[in-house]
């Protein structure tokens, strides 16, 4: 008895010991930017942890669908070879609409399917869990189904990752790649909470069509794709825009709608998509579809001026959790920032580490390495873009402009015609807009743009 | 240290667990009458996830070591690993083509020789019974092989002075059983919530090492005592239960109304008393 006692009574009660886990670098999310950190950390010799709340990489996340190529280049030369491209863009188009009336502008050039400057639609989950296990190929370590909550902080500096009182992991530099709406930024004391003037709500419809169908219907070969851009109507006039990607053998079709103006106009965005989907020259383009699945998701419009601090003692953040995006009107581009800012964190990492350790000012450098590969260049020269694209004469008034305007070129009724210039005239002083506004309006939008 | 302390050894629990199809997924062949268990997603045999959740609050509570416990194929390590994931410190698995086919005898047989060859142990924890055939001789079993004192139907244990206390949850009241280890205990369906994995857990998955494979020969079982041709269970007959025709009456109009007339239905059809 006594024997017993000894065994399982006191002496081992303090013997509970916390092992501890440790890595060089902890990242935090396999999304597209956390991916290409740890891919480019493991490469560099770190002892990677990539750690990713879905079940698999892919399963939480969400974009419209289209990735533009150069940062992937950058980072994995031989990516065409095995990277799960739906289609590859061939064609962009710019589309105004009206409760029911529809303008375009669409263009081709052999330079959009060109390497760097190619650009592709894909799948979520088949292309997060492509790049993990890129990633993983090289020596990254990923672990799926946990959710960090928590930084471990100690002194001031980030340590590792708190997922619960004793499940702790330690490492010298986490990169914080969670996405949108990312809780370590804050907890890291990076940035504030967000406000709704930051951020834009994504929405998604996966559309099913046959793959014939959808190249008979957009004159498009077997492995070529269209992408769409709409404004005005698309969202009701709310600011943001409609995107339309075509993939294989689904479309994805959704908006991109500023959150500030659906709480002030008390609309719900699945309506709004609702509303979209429904427009004729919309359904022209997916008459025949099955919704096979929804989804929502926050965007930052953070724009380079709101951004979070990017680094801290110990700490990175890369890709939409920096509020890396860019949505200028005619382009949203947010997969090939992630994976340029990944690349750059991962640059950074070793910078700091010849420099010493994981210090907040060795890890400064972090600003160059975006600098160096346009990721902050580019945030900069389209901060202006936001404050455009707030501009509420541009999704309201000007596409019901310019579409009366083409109503009144195209329609021949034999009632005579009129020169454009006198009808663009007369249809501004008839909206009601100031001569003066509409010149300034469009010195802003060549500013922005 | 002195010698008496190196010679102190952790308690050592062994939780026998099975992999079994989700609950909600649970599909019988049409064909052959049985649970379809290829391509269905999979989980611990819950009251075995319970049985798994007392030994990790054991082994916080007297810093034990949890060994955890499975015979079948090898995608079972699937729910193993998760045991691990959570906290158990290592696990074994019998795998081997001749076991095919044992029903609940062999089992119980081939699991008591692998428990031996584990050796130490203290505590044998095992789920009430199965979701998938709910016999619940395994636990049983086991212990009637290694001629342990067994509980069953335990919803909670206390080690003290090196002695079991188990409160053990009848059908017409609650019983406390005090035993002296090793014993063997079978765990309620649901007396606790299990946790669970924690990244630790999964990283320590990753790293390797925590999960042996164990084949009929290297644990020394005899392969005339298991396989299908040494089972005594026959299936004489498998039943489906047809699902009775729903009227498919909709109720429509004001909640309080339709509310109303579905409460007048079902007194009319005497499916409720007033």
């Amino acid at each position: 008895m006594i024997r017993r006692s000894l065994l399982f009574g006191p002496l081992f009660r303090d013997g509970k010991r916390e092992n501890v886990e440790r890595f060089d670098a902890i990242v935090v999310g396999a999304g597209p930017a956390g991916s290409a950190a740890a891919l480019t950390l493991a490469r560099k010799g770190f002892s990677t942890l990539l750690v990713e709340r879905g079940r698999v990489p892919g399963a939480k996340g969400m974009f419209g669908g289209r990735v533009y190529a150069w940062a992937l280049q950058d980072l994995l030369p031989e990516w065409a070879k095995d990277c799960p491209v739906e289609r590859y863009v061939v064609r962009e188009n710019l589309a105004f609409l009206t409760e029911d009336s529809s303008l375009g502008v669409s263009f081709e050039s052999p330079k959009l399917t060109q390497g760097r400057t190619a650009s592709f639609t894909a799948l979520r989950s088949a292309f997060d869990s492509w790049l993990a296990k890129k990633a993983q190929d090289v020596g990254a370590m990923l672990v799926t189904g946990i959710r960090v909550d928590d930084l471990w902080r100690e002194g001031g500096r980030v340590r590792g990752v708190t997922v619960a009182p004793n499940d702790r992991v330690a490492a010298d530099l986490v990169v914080i790649a969670e996405g949108a709406a990312s809780v370590l930024v804050r907890a890291a004391g990076l940035r504030t909470d967000l406000e709704p003037r930051e951020v834009s709500v994504g929405v998604k419809e996966t559309i099913e069509l046959p793959a014939e169908t959808i190249q008979e219907r957009f004159g498009l070969g077997q492995k070529e794709g269209a992408a769409f851009v709409f404004a005005g109507q698309a969202s009701l006039g709310l600011r943001g825009g409609g995107f339309l990607y075509t993939n294989r053998a689904t479309i994805s079709l959704g908006l991109v709608v500023s959150a500030e103006d659906l709480a002030r106009k008390k609309i719900e965005v699945a309506e709004l998509q609702t509303k979209f989907r429904t427009h004729p020259a919309v359904q022209r383009m997916i008459r025949g579809g099955k919704i096979l699945e929804y989804s929502a998701h926050l965007v930052p419009e953070l724009g380079a001026s709101m951004a979070p601090r990017l680094w801290g003692d110990g700490v990175l953040v890369a890709g939409d959790a920096a509020g890396f995006l860019i949505n200028n009107g005619y382009t949203f581009r947010g997969v090939d920032l992630a994976i340029a800012s990944g690349i750059a964190a991962g640059e950074a990492a070793e910078y700091a580490r010849a420099a010493g350790g994981m210090t907040a000012s060795n890890l400064a450098a972090y600003d160059r390495f975006l600098r160096a590969r346009n990721v902050l260049t580019d945030l900069e020269r389209f901060r202006l873009a936001p404050l455009f694209l707030k501009n509420e004469r541009l999704f309201g008034m000007y596409p019901r402009m310019l579409m009366e305007i083409a109503e009144r070129l195209y329609t021949v009724d034999g009632s005579g015609k009129d020169r454009l210039l006198s009808i663009v005239l007369d249809e501004a002083s008839s909206a009601d807009i100031p001569k003066w506004k509409l010149l300034l309006d469009l010195l802003q939008g060549a500013r922005s743009m | 240290m002195s010698a008496q302390e190196t010679a102190v050894r952790p308690m050592r629990i062994v939780v026998c667990i099975k992999q079994v199809p989700k609950a909600q997924e649970l599909q019988v062949d049409p064909a052959t009458q049985t649970l379809k268990r290829v391509g269905v997603p999979s989980e611990i045999n819950p009251p075995d996830a319970n049985a798994l959740e007392l030994a990790l609050t054991l082994k916080e509570r007297h810093a034990a070591e949890v060994v955890v416990l499975s015979m079948g194929p090898t995608s079972f390590d699937e729910s193993l690993e998760r045991a691990v994931a959570m906290g158990a410190d290592r696990a074994v698995l019998l795998t081997d083509r001749i076991l095919g086919g044992s029903d609940t005898v062999p089992t119980a047989y081939a699991l008591s020789e692998t428990i031996q060859k584990i050796g130490g142990y203290d505590l044998i924890l095992c789920g009430e019974e199965t979701t998938d055939a709910s016999t619940g001789h395994v636990g049983p079993g086991i212990a009637g092989h290694l001629d342990l004192p067994q509980i069953t139907y335990v919803s909670d244990i206390r080690i003290v002075d090196g002695k079991v206390r188990a409160r053990r949850t009848a059908e017409d009241g609650t019983e406390y059983w005090e035993t002296a280890l090793p014993t063997l205990c079978t765990v309620n369906f649901g007396c606790n919530k299990p946790r669970s994995p924690t990244l630790t857990g999964k990283i320590r998955v990753k790293r390797g090492g925590v999960l042996v494979h164990w084949s009929c020969a290297e644990v020394g079982i005899d392969p005339k005592k298991v396989g299908l041709f040494n089972s005594p269970t026959i299936v004489a007959k498998v039943d489906t239960v047809k699902l009775p025709p729903r009227a498919g009456r909709i109720f429509t109009g004001e909640p309080k109304d339709a509310v109303r007339a579905l409460l007048e239905a079902l007194l009319r059809d005497r499916v409720i008393a007033p």
